[in-house]
């Protein structure tokens, strides 16, 4: 049987108010899925919640990786069973290098059992197979002699995250907007990265408003979320339909929904 | 068995970096009584075999010693003097080659590495144990270009007259209670003159260990850089744990003439009972450029604010800090820069940690004197705290006699952030990684200075302090 990403029934709160409210979602290995929605819906509250941020407080519900709870793991223990959460605004670690973190990162994640202190991948094979991915995605060397996402343009910081992507091989990835605050040009990059990387190699669930990150990535399944829970799921064409045309369909079929979220999206803004 | 390793319990955990805390049993060939007198500073004076001058001048700082009150700023220096032994000598020669060094003190050189450091690309090696430099040696070449490196009291014998005319020039014994203390006291540390237009490519490297209980080290460093020369000196200090408090309290003096050039680079680990009450100061002299970088890890209390007086047109003066405060650590550490000519420039960058409860003060005084048309200073120092039992305070005093002159003050204090812990944990590192990968990025301004092995040093001895400082 396929690895399986099974999030059921989940309720997940930030600072005691609730943002989601029942999600169901089961992303199998091997396929893509878009989840769309409008702003302060909570798709980023699900990627944050599925990667284990403290201050998202899950009340009610499951997330199962191969039917082991993750709920009472530790985030690094999440990322080491195999999942990956590309940030949406990634944050700067000043004076470490994107090599040193990498190579710390990469280490642990393919050697789950590694304890503090033993030895990292050699500083050979490390470098040699950062420099390979790194010349996949068109990067420059430079890059891994930087400070993570310190002083970054907003596409070098969505690059670092694909190139995280592509050195820790997860299981289960969820990509949150990752096309956001990108030009044409380099969301088709970062498509077209995606796709080198193989995401027939894992389970792929992208948060996206346009379609150009799926141009070369088309979904398996596309998922809207509106108030907190997955009102519709459907094929490629659903997130077509909603880029063409908007939200207002979902937003009229479920009308509670719809009312959650406009309090929800208030309460970001503010 | 000439080694008595302590902390057997946590060398699995900390691995190699368990081999600075360790102590070797060491024969002591002469020892003084406890306790600080005329009669000491005699017995100092004769073991030395000193020129009058400087017995003069010992005991004379011994009155200024006595005549001065404890400092009413800074940490609680809780010393009793007349408990402290003044004056150890632990061989009776000095080791010219390394076999002529006894078997321990060998041991406890092994375990810091000495030998393999010199073996590297070290110019000369000036270990200094307990109170008197056992084993030296400098490169020929050195020697030819006319460059003296060697212990202080050596120096004093063997160059009495270039010593006397600088010798406590730029810190004399009145300055501080502590430099009067050094003054009347002082055995060891390193001599150094370059001569003029000579450029020492290669950082000349000293090791400071303490090793005798209640033990003061009080060692004295004088570097005369003449017109044109440029050198790094590197001092790297550990000392092994011990119950009861240890007193260091050195004097460093630094005279850098006409265009020239010199850095002196300290990274000191002390253990957790030792006050460190330590006086470094330079003077820099048209177009010369001085820079301090000084890192501060361990010790009780420390209290150490190397300075720069720039004194003609042209001088610079960088001052380059970072400090670790831990649980029951006092970290008062600053810097200062004295702009006593036109056109000098300014830099001191202060980093500084605390971590389980532990204190770090940064203390620093930018002066700019009269006359001193178009000083330039910039002032940044930034505090990270990684819990909300330590602390971190900053006091900058900046006296400004002149108007144009430009002058600059950041400072910061962050925690480490949630959002960069989980940035990091979610990659798969532990919280504890996490936070000492993100402290040793804090610190990076500092450790890329350094030479390759001390950097390496530097970010052990942070995993060191780091270890289970969360959970």
């Amino acid at each position: 049987m396929k690895p399986t990403l099974s999030i059921r029934n989940l309720h997940v709160a930030v600072g005691g108010t609730p943002i989601l409210r029942g999600v169901d979602l089961t992303i199998r290995y091997g396929e893509t899925h878009a989840l769309m929605g409008p702003n302060g819906s909570g798709k980023s509250t699900l990627g944050l919640a599925v990667m284990g941020h403290p201050n998202y407080e899950v009340s009610e519900g499951t997330i199962d990786l191969d039917g082991q709870n993750i709920l009472e793991m530790t985030p690094d223990e999440r990322a080491r069973v195999g999942l990956f959460y590309a940030f949406q605004r990634p944050v700067a670690i000043p004076g470490v290098k994107m090599a040193d973190f990498l190579r710390h990162a990469t280490t642990n994640v393919r050697n789950p059992q590694r304890q503090e202190g033993e030895e990292l991948i050699p500083m050979r094979v490390f470098r040699e197979e950062l420099r390979t991915k790194m010349e996949q995605l068109k990067m420059d060397a430079q890059f891994a002699r930087r400070y993570v996402n310190d002083g970054f343009s907003g596409g070098e910081m969505k690059r670092a995250e694909i190139l995280q992507l592509a050195m820790l091989q997860p299981k289960f990835a969820i990509l949150d907007e990752t096309d956001s605050g990108l030009d044409a040009d380099a969301v088709r990059l970062a498509s077209q990265s995606i796709a080198e990387i193989g995401r027939e190699k894992m389970g792929l669930l992208i948060i996206t408003h346009h379609d150009k990150l799926l141009e070369h990535n088309p979904p398996d399944f596309t998922h809207v979320m509106l108030g907190g829970r997955i009102v519709e799921s459907g094929s490629a064409e659903l997130a077509e339909e909603l880029h063409r045309y908007g939200y207002e369909r979902i937003r009229r079929a479920y009308p509670e929904a719809d009312a959650q979220n406009r309090v929800m999206a208030h309460e970001e803004v503010a | 068995m000439a080694t008595d390793i302590q902390n057997e319990k946590s060398r699995h955990t900390i691995g190699e970096i368990n081999k600075y805390d360790f102590r070797t049993q060491t024969e002591a060939v002469f020892k003084a009584r406890k306790g600080l007198d005329a009669e000491i500073v005699h017995q100092i004076s004769d073991m030395k075999n000193e020129p009058d001058w400087m017995r003069q001048f010992r005991l004379q700082a011994l009155e200024i010693f006595f005549s001065k009150p404890m400092p009413r700023w800074g940490g609680r220096i809780g010393i009793d003097f007349q408990d402290i032994y003044y004056y150890l000598k632990p061989t009776d020669h000095q080791g010219r080659t390394w076999d002529d060094v006894p078997q321990e003190i060998k041991d406890t050189f092994d375990r810091l590495g000495i030998p393999e450091a010199e073996k590297k690309f070290l110019a000369g090696v000036k270990a200094q144990f307990e109170s008197e430099v056992v084993y030296g040696s400098l490169k020929e070449e050195l020697g030819n270009q006319g460059v003296i490196f060697t212990d202080t009291d050596t120096a004093v014998r063997e160059h009495s007259d270039l010593v006397r005319q600088y010798f406590s020039t730029v810190i004399p014994p009145h300055d501080n209670k502590f430099a009067a203390l050094n003054s009347a006291v002082w055995s060891g540390g390193s001599f150094i003159y370059v001569p003029p237009g000579v450029a020492i490519e290669f950082p000349l490297q000293a090791y400071f260990r303490i090793n005798a209980e209640n033990m003061g080290q009080f060692e004295r460093t004088l570097i005369i850089c003449d017109e044109g020369s440029s050198i790094h000196y590197v001092e790297g200090c550990t000392a092994p744990m011990y119950s009861t408090e240890s007193l260091h309290s050195a004097v460093v003096e630094i005279i850098c003439k006409r265009g020239s050039r010199c850095r002196y680079t300290t990274i000191q680990n002390w253990a957790n009972n030792i006050y460190n009450l330590v006086t470094k100061r330079a003077m820099a002299y048209a177009d010369a450029t001085m820079e301090w970088v000084d890192g501060n890890l361990g010790s009780q209390l420390t209290m150490k604010y190397p300075a720069v007086y720039m004194m003609e047109p042209g001088a610079r003066g960088e001052i380059l800090s970072i400090a670790f405060a831990g649980a029951g650590q006092h970290q008062d550490a600053g810097a200062k820069l004295v702009h006593c000519a036109p056109n000098t420039t300014g830099q001191i960058i202060s980093k500084s940690i605390s971590k389980n409860g532990g204190r770090s003060s940064y203390r620093g005084l930018v002066r700019v004197e009269k006359g001193a048309h178009g000083a330039k200073c910039k002032v940044v120092c930034d505090a990270l705290l990684l819990d909300e039992r330590s602390r971190s305070d900053t006091y900058p005093y900046i006296e400004v006699a002149e108007q144009d002159v430009t002058i600059g003050h950041e400072a910061s204090v962050s925690r480490i952030g949630e959002e960069q812990m989980f940035y990091l944990t979610s990659r798969g590192l532990t919280e504890s990684e996490a936070s000492t990968m993100i402290v040793n990025g804090f610190i990076e301004p500092l450790v890329k200075e350094l030479p390759m092995e001390y950097a390496v040093e530097m970010n052990r001895l942070i995993q060191l302090q780091m270890e289970g400082s969360v959970g």
